[in-house]
């Protein structure tokens, strides 16, 4: 007879270690590598939403007390100026419109395609990533209203990052400063095209894999290239804020400040719609030429 | 003082289910709060305390099985790789079902010194499974919550012994009836 306890306590503690641990680094594994695990991650999310409203309402209350008592004469004040910046809108909005109807018309003259066309959706942050080790935040429009991963997110300036992850009723973007996260920019002054990613660091971000001689200078504007098909083209990225030339490396460093207010805005446009790709060209062609570098932005 | 209270080996009042319940979900809500910056940096880890303290009280209703649910519901709501904290929070409880004859021989104070290592041992781990992700380090200013955490331990215990320290008043009264 073999040693029974005299209490039945179940699996003992190393057996149920085992077994946890093994079910820990199979969710890993599969939610790393596979897509099979987005309906348990989304049924979980349904079941957390409750709890994640109520978690905010303390700081919304707050907030609300202190949009009271905001004083009139401020309130006037930030009309007026609201006044004047809308009339310098106005006019240039008249102006982007007629552009706008002029270019459609010749694009049709020229039988180009139009690549874009995009919803904006107006998202408010519902949280800010509480994982120090990545930039990441949750805002309250889901597949609901159209959101899906992929697309970009920006702010009156520029690009803050893109949907990674979509929900019913929230989705989550990762920040353009989260570590590795790539957008592929132009240079405005010359056309150069490059790649920006993100350092994981606030207000940080690098171009890699740029020669040395590469004509780029301190606050040079990069915009987005669109070659992706991802992001709309002409979107403002960043600024380059310093280049380190050594000429012992390849590549030059290169840090730019990103243009958007990544981490100061609470609402956001996410850009919806359906985007038109062009069909992929010909295999033919593509022998031909040399292997192509993939310029294209990562998607989760 | 519940801690003068351990020393004399006071009978507690049998816990509620609902009750467990209710302080988990409640350090969960605590977690979920909108924490930016220092507050963030500073934020004790309380879904890691309460379950610490059920782990060592209740250790057949509370196990590493609520472990891995509350690790699984933290990865989903900070949108990051299934099965990290749940990791993590799993090899925390096993180690505090390893230590938990020992941790409760001792008053709260010092206890607090027990669960300081249980809490660094939480977040290397965390750690260690984000480095190997390919996340970026993000400075020493990480393990001040595991701080934090420890000197908030004696405050929590004590709040969540007190449920069961109130009926205990009323205890002698009823015996004395029955006698």
């Amino acid at each position: 007879m073999e040693h029974q306890p005299f209490f039945n306590r179940g699996p003992s503690i190393w057996a149920r270690l085992a077994f946890f641990t093994f079910l820990c680094l199979a969710l890993m594994v599969t939610d790393a590598r596979f897509r099979y695990l987005n309906p348990l991650r989304e049924t979980l999310s349904l079941l957390l939403y409750p709890l994640q409203s109520l978690a905010r309402t303390p700081v919304e209350l707050a907030d609300r007390v202190g949009e009271f008592f905001v004083t009139q004469a401020r309130l006037q004040r930030e009309n007026a100026q609201l006044k004047q910046s809308h009339l310098q809108d106005a006019s240039q909005l008249l102006r982007g419109q007629a552009l706008l109807a002029e270019n459609t018309h010749l694009r049709k003259l020229l039988a180009v395609r139009e690549h874009f066309n995009d919803i904006p959706v107006l998202a408010e942050i519902v949280y800010a990533g509480h994982d120090p080790f990545s930039r990441k935040i949750i805002v309250d429009k889901g597949t609901r209203e159209g959101v899906r991963a992929g697309q970009a997110v920006i702010d009156e300036v520029g690009v803050v990052g893109q949907v990674t992850r979509e929900f019913a009723l929230s989705s989550e973007v990762t920040l353009l400063t989260d570590k590795d996260q790539a957008v592929p920019v132009q240079l405005v002054r010359n056309g150069l095209r490059a790649i920006v990613y993100g350092l994981g660091q606030e207000g940080q971000l690098e171009m890699r894999f740029m020669p040395v001689s590469a004509d780029i200078q301190n606050g040079d504007v990069l915009v987005t290239s669109g070659i992706d098909g991802i992001y709309p083209p002409g979107l403002p990225v960043a600024v380059v804020s310093k280049i380190e030339r050594n000429s012992a490396f390849a590549f030059a460093k290169i840090y730019c400040m990103p243009s958007a207010g990544i981490d100061r805005n609470r609402q956001y446009l996410v850009l919806t719609g359906t985007k038109q790709l062009l069909p992929p060209p010909p295999p033919k062609a593509e022998e031909a030429t040399l292997p192509k570098q993939t310029h294209s932005a990562r998607k989760h | 003082m519940p801690s003068s209270a351990m020393g004399k080996q006071q009978i507690l009042r049998p816990v509620k289910g609902g009750f467990i319940l209710f302080t988990l979900l409640a350090g969960l809500m605590f977690n979920l709060l909108p924490w930016q910056g220092v507050g963030l940096m500073l934020r004790p880890d309380l879904v890691a305390l309460v379950l610490l303290y059920w782990c060592i009280h209740q250790p057949r209703r509370v196990g590493m099985g609520a472990a891995w649910l509350l690790g699984l519901m933290l990865d989903v709501a900070d949108g990051m790789l299934l099965g990290q904290s749940a990791l993590a929070y799993t090899l925390f409880v096993f180690a505090t079902l390893l230590l938990r004859r020992r941790i409760l021989l001792f008053p709260l104070g010092q206890q607090a010194l027990h669960i300081l290592p249980l809490l660094l041992l939480l977040q290397f781990t965390t750690l260690g499974i984000k480095l190997a992700a390919g996340s970026a380090f993000a400075g020493w200013g990480y393990f001040v919550a595991s701080l934090t955490g420890a000197l908030f331990w004696p405050v929590v215990a004590s709040l969540l012994m007190l449920p069961q320290h109130r009926e205990i008043k009323t205890e002698p009264s009823i015996q004395a009836g029955h006698k």
